[in-house]
């Protein structure tokens, strides 16, 4: 629809597509053998994992087992903190992320990220939405000014600012800014997006909200969040996957792991047992 | 189980603690305020005694004067002539052309220095880089007019073919060199403070590094980085030993940088061990001693203005 956008992307996909990889293009994003580090401390464990494309999968475990770690691996985030390391590779519609792009940016402009605590840019509603789209070199305004409306709208965000779209992002409540957030990632029209624990700081109307835009937004991405709520894993996800202790210790359809988990951990955990 | 007693507060103690901590901070206070009040009141017969208004009322310290008989109006600072000349214009015209020069060159230095130890410069690197532009601070002011005066002078005269040494350019770009750490640390703090959370937003939207800094971060720390440029031209006008040492000071009026000039700082210092107690130069000397006493006041209050500023935009109130 947007040419500077199809452009990248098609550029993007015919980089060299290796034939085992292309088998399993049913799989938006696949992991093998992820081990990564932090210093000298290893963070994650020979994880494998596939996801699926425009569902949502949900990353839960204890504190400190990794799911930031992992889901930040997954548009090289982790690249940001110094001396880390990681080994393994992530592949992303069948290309390595990692070997296969020389530029970062250009994964993070498909595989978008929301965070924990929303951090809107001390600008106005509409240049938080258009940062995105400038950074990576789009000028046109009216371009610019219908993405920041879609992206809005596709947030459930448009009738609440469409009048204050010049007004701070801070003079919004924390729901509305995580929502603001989630249109700016949205703007770039990634493929996957990435949450982690995106309505762990904000109230459970709010938290509502992000739940029902969630089961939006499945429908035109690949949604990966990671959670502390089990509730909210079985409400919002299709796949879910355990972590402890930096492994993956199982994953599958979130029925089945919720009603019928095959690790003994993983029960533990969804029962409340410990974590 | 054995019983938990808690020891009451002893309100005297607290008291008493209280007032001496706040002693101190109204002592500094005070003679803050009584330094303001003698130096101006020392710099009142300017407005209120006639003898001394005959030399040196406002608008003659302002505007120009026909000092002699058929000869044209000027500026003209000269306080211990026949006829007494107390323009104060050469003297505005020199403290301005110094702090240009040193802001010239120290805001360049200090803010790509600041740019580039918190954005680009590896951790270990930094770890240098910083301390050793502070440093700069710590250099006494007189040693820093030392090198102006017997290093400095002689490279730009040989390099540019100066036929004076001692000049503005000279004196400017020593006074820059007590002014970079001044730039560059507030600079610095206000960049590396704005949080990681905007940066990883800016990053995770596609931004590359130069991106996040130019887009984010800089424009973030923005009231940072003007608080170190306003305090560090409150410290290029207020300097006063390295500008005695390298300036010439000659009270020139011209709009050159290579000749020499003289300071209101400089001016205070060469000349008030010197003047009749309560005469017209020495009123006139404290005149020029409050109005540095006002500007630096006016600047630190910008500054702090900006830098209050600043803590409210990392905080998110404000635009
Ligand atoms: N920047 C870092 N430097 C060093 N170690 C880190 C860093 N970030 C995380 N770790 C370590 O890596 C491990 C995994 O952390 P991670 O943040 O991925 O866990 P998490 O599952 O997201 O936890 P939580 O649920 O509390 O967010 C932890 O042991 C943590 O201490
Ligand atoms: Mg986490």
């Amino acid at each position: 629809m947007y040419n500077e956008m199809s452009d990248l992307s098609v550029r993007v996909a015919k980089t060299d597509i290796s034939s085992d990889a292309a088998e399993k293009l049913q799989y938006k994003i696949i992991v093998e053998q992820l081990d990564f580090f932090y210093g000298d401390i290893q963070a994650l464990f020979d994880i494998s994992m596939n996801i699926e494309q425009n569902r949502v999968t949900a990353l839960i475990g204890p504190s400190g087992c990794g799911k930031s770690t992992f889901i930040r691996t997954l548009n090289r985030m982790n690249e940001t903190i110094p001396g880390t390391r990681m080994e393994g590779k992530v592949l992303l519609d069948g290309c390595d992320i990692y070997q296969d792009f020389d530029d970062p940016s250009q994964i993070r402009t498909r595989v978008g990220m929301v965070f924990q605590k929303s951090n809107p840019f001390p600008k106005s509603v509409f240049e938080n939405v258009a940062y995105g789209l400038r950074v990576n070199g789009i000028k046109d305004r009216n371009l610019i000014a219908e993405v920041v409306e879609e992206s809005l709208k596709r947030a459930a965000l448009w009738d609440e600012v469409k009048d204050k779209l010049d007004n701070s992002a801070f003079t919004f409540s924390g729901g509305q800014q995580q929502r603001l957030c989630i249109a700016r990632a949205l703007a770039i029209r990634p493929e996957v997006i990435l949450m982690d624990e995106p309505a762990s700081a904000l109230d459970p109307i709010s938290t509502a909200k992000i739940e029902d835009l969630i089961g939006e937004l499945r429908q035109h991405y690949t949604i990966v969040i990671v959670t502390h709520n089990m509730q909210q894993a079985a409400r919002v996800s299709d796949h879910t996957a355990f972590f402890y202790e930096g492994k993956l210790i199982e994953d599958g359809p979130t029925k089945e792991i919720f009603t019928r988990p095959k690790k003994k951990k993983t029960e533990d955990y969804i029962t409340g047992r410990f974590g | 189980m054995r019983q938990l007693k808690f020891k009451p507060k002893s309100r005297i103690r607290e008291f008493v603690g209280e007032k001496l901590i706040s002693v101190n901070a109204y002592a500094a206070l005070i003679v803050t305020l009584l330094i303001f009040i003698f130096v101006f009141k020392e710099a009142i017969p300017i407005f209120t005694d006639s003898i001394i208004q005959e030399e040196a009322a406002p608008d003659k310290m302002v505007f120009k004067q026909q000092f002699y008989e058929g000869r044209e109006a000027k500026w003209s600072w000269q306080p211990t002539s026949d006829v007494p000349k107390y323009s104060l214009m050469p003297l505005f015209i020199g403290t301005l052309k110094a702090a240009i020069i040193a802001m010239l060159f120290a805001v360049p230095l200090g803010v790509g220095a600041a740019i580039y130890s918190s954005e680009f410069a590896p951790k270990r690197l930094r770890e240098i880089i910083k301390p050793a532009i502070e440093m700069l601070a710590a250099i006494p002011s007189v040693v820093l007019g030392f090198f102006a005066l017997m290093i400095l002078a002689t490279f730009l005269q040989n390099v540019l073919g100066l036929t004076f040494r001692l000049n503005a350019l000279n004196a400017g770009i020593a006074l820059g060199l007590a002014v970079i750490p001044i730039v560059f640390t507030i600079a610095e703090d206000a960049m590396t403070s704005v949080p990681r959370a905007l940066r990883d937003a800016a990053t995770a939207l596609g931004a590359n590094t130069w991106q996040v800094s130019l887009t984010t971060v800089l424009p973030a720390a923005i009231p940072g980085i003007a608080a170190g440029i306003v305090l560090g031209f409150g410290r290029a006008v207020g300097e006063t030993m390295i500008v005695l040492m390298a300036s010439g000071n000659a009270a020139i009026v011209s709009a050159s940088f290579l000749d020499s000039v003289r300071t209101f700082s400089a001016t205070i210092a060469a000349e008030l061990a010197e003047v009749v107690f309560g005469g017209t130069h020495y009123t006139v000397l404290f005149f020029i001693g409050s109005l540095l006493f006002v500007f630096t006041f006016l600047i630190n209050l910008t500054g702090d203005f900006f830098l209050v500023r600043l803590k409210e935009k990392m905080q998110g109130r404000t635009t």
